[in-house]
């Protein structure tokens, strides 16, 4: 097991948002998280990352707990990869993707030559080397969110956070962006825990799904398995269909359907 | 300016089939820049120190500079020496010198605050170091003391802004510096006022107001000494960590999941910053704008990676504050205060960037 939650609690000030969370991420593994709007899933980013401290509990990656670890070393297990954003300059794509090579470089020093590699071989890993010198700011939606893939892949974690890395990316670039994911894993044998608001996405790319409910992590275990329509019906409160691809020519493909009425 | 050229030229690279042409290309553009940035400083610092009323020519300067430095023994006139020496060499070496730390702080904290409206007196050390200038010159006749006195508030008004901003804190550390700045900032400019109401009117407030405008025509080789040391640790400082302001810019939390050290960096920045701004005021008076626009400018030139932009910016802030002192001495009959100049030059500059730049901040 890489990445460990063990009985974390999260939240802010004294108000817990979460509590009771479980769970294991392995190298090689895409864990998907799904629930509602607001019920904690980036809390629960955000707390594994230090950004807010645990309420209880404890986050571990190879069995040694980060809590009492620098931010560098942290950095160089773990990355986190944004929702696309802006930044306030223009950056060059190729600066920004050198960000992810902070934890590698001393205080006063700057990226060397080998940092540059690595940047450059994250970006040609997503497809979009081309971009490197074009600014950052200028980007589509979908450009940004692979750079910032990219960054994260430079910075050499074995643990990958992703916060709703499809979300505001069109039906193609969505399509393209989770089969990347899927390779990522287990090529380069990361454990990626990442959130989506669409169920088809966990379909798509996860090895494992959670589900998650008033303030508590209620399933987890292989798509097939956790995302069933009454658990689905369960968590958003809508009707929901899932429909399965024929069994000679496409035997798992499933995809599922809500209704509000 | 030239960045038009600049935009041609990158264009061209980008188009360019082959990376490496692209690549051949910038590089002749990168070292043109290069060059550029070295003579300049070195054309305007001659240009500056032959420029003044008293006319001094090319050939006695080289001979004075010879003369100096042991290469020749021709003699030079007493009074070309003192005029070189020591009135004009310590005001343009105030001058670049100012000129480049306001602009180091003021690159900086914008990529600190990830905003690029911020100037260098954003958490109070203008302010203070103002109301330590006003207080020097109420109390006593010392220039050194006046100085010393805003150069202390000018660091305690930083600290102050700090410390309470460390004790409000809710989350975004930034947000809260730059609050309690602006607080900080007014109570000390409505100190300033208070001190204005009750000094002097025929001696005292005179000399408050002319300080409060900036000026370097009193500078002599003391002061120049005072500001020396401050301006060196903050500058060196800034020079050092500059590559980390990069992933800074993006903001605390990706900063920090990135492994950069915020906090550490905040406070070797903050007090580099205040090192720079407050010795510049208690030299100069509050000189305004430089901080501002200077950095635009550099980034218009070389781009936003903090790598080259506070180097360049560095020398076109010295530059520019030379330039504008220049002015300064030799516009009209009567000296201008120099805060005066850099706001009036400054303001519609910055208009002009920001109509030429504003795609790069939406």
């Amino acid at each position: 097991m890489i990445l460990e939650l063990r009985d974390l609690q999260c939240g802010y000030g004294r108000r817990a948002v979460l509590s009771n969370v479980d769970l294991t991420v392995a190298a090689g593994e895409n864990l998907c998280l799904l629930g509602p709007n607001g019920v904690g899933k980036t809390t629960l980013f955000r707390t594994i990352l230090g950004a807010i401290p645990p309420m209880g509990g404890d986050v571990r990656i190879d069995g040694k707990s980060i809590s009492g670890q620098s931010r560098r070393q942290r950095a160089r297990q773990m990355a986190y990869v944004p929702q696309a954003h802006t930044a306030p300059f223009p950056f060059h794509v190729m600066d920004v993707v050198l960000t992810g090579r902070t934890a590698h470089i001393s205080l006063t020093s700057a990226p060397s030559h080998h940092d540059e590699e690595v940047a450059l071989g994250a970006l040609e890993r997503m497809g979009v080397a081309d971009l490197a010198d074009r600014p950052y700011t200028e980007l589509s939606g979908g450009e940004r969110q692979l750079v910032l893939i990219a960054r994260a892949l430079a910075q050499e974690p074995r643990v990958l956070i992703m916060d709703e890395p499809s979300s505001h990316l069109d039906f193609g670039n969505q399509a393209r962006l989770l089969s990347l994911i899927k390779s990522l894993v287990h090529e380069r044998d990361l454990a990626v825990l990442m959130s989506s608001h669409f169920p088809n996405h966990a379909f798509a790319c996860a090895s494992r799904v959670g589900l998650v409910k008033g303030g508590r992590l209620v399933a987890v275990g292989a798509p097939v398995d956790v995302l069933t329509e009454a658990s689905l019906e369960d968590i958003y409160g809508v009707k929901v269909r899932i429909l399965e691809g024929d069994p000679e020519t496409d035997p798992f493909l499933k995809v599922c359907v809500a209704r509000a009425t | 300016m030239g960045d038009g050229m600049t935009e041609r030229v990158e264009a061209d690279a980008a188009k360019a089939p082959a990376r490496g042409l692209g690549a051949r290309v910038r590089t002749t553009a990168v070292r043109l820049r290069l060059t550029g940035l070295i003579l300049l400083p070195i054309l305007v610092f001659l240009l500056s120190l032959m420029l003044g009323r008293y006319h001094v020519s090319l050939g006695e300067m080289f001979t004075l500079l010879g003369a100096k430095l042991g290469l020749t023994h021709a003699a030079v006139p007493e009074n070309v020496s003192t005029v070189i020496l020591t009135v004009r060499l310590p005001r343009i070496l105030a001058a670049l010198l100012i000129g480049a730390g306001l602009s180091l702080s003021g690159a900086a904290y914008q990529g600190m605050f990830r905003n690029p409206l911020v100037s260098p007196d954003i958490l109070g050390a203008s302010a203070g170091a103002g109301f330590g200038a006003a207080l020097g010159i109420m109390l006593s006749k010392s220039v050194i003391i006046t100085q010393f006195l805003a150069l202390g508030f000018g660091l305690s008004a930083v600290v102050v802004t700090y410390m309470l901003a460390g004790r409000l804190r809710r989350g975004d550390p930034t947000l809260f510096l730059v609050l309690t700045g602006i607080l900080v900032g007014t109570v000390f400019t409505s100190l300033i006022s208070i001190l204005k109401v009750l000094a002097d009117p025929y001696d005292k407030l005179p000399a408050i107001t002319f300080w409060l405008m900036g000026s370097l025509a009193a500078i002599n080789t003391t002061d120049l000494l005072i500001l020396l040391g401050p301006m060196v640790v903050g500058g060196a400082a800034l020079l050092l960590v500059r590559w980390h302001l990069n992933p800074l810019s993006f903001g605390e939390e990706e900063a920090r999941a990135m492994g950069a050290e915020t906090g550490k960096l905040r406070v070797i920045i903050i007090g580099a910053c205040t090192l720079l701004t407050a010795s510049a005021v208690s030299v100069a008076g509050i000189v305004g704008w430089v901080g501002l626009i200077i950095p635009h400018l550099a980034r218009g030139i070389v781009g936003p990676d903090y790598g080259k932009l506070l180097p360049v910016s560095a020398v076109l802030g010295g530059v520019y504050l030379l330039l504008v002192d220049d002015l300064a001495r030799l516009a009209g009959p009567l000296e201008m205060p120099l805060g005066i100049l850099t706001a009036l030059i400054g303001a519609p500059f910055f208009i002009l960037l920001m109509a030429r730049t504003r795609r790069a901040w939406a």
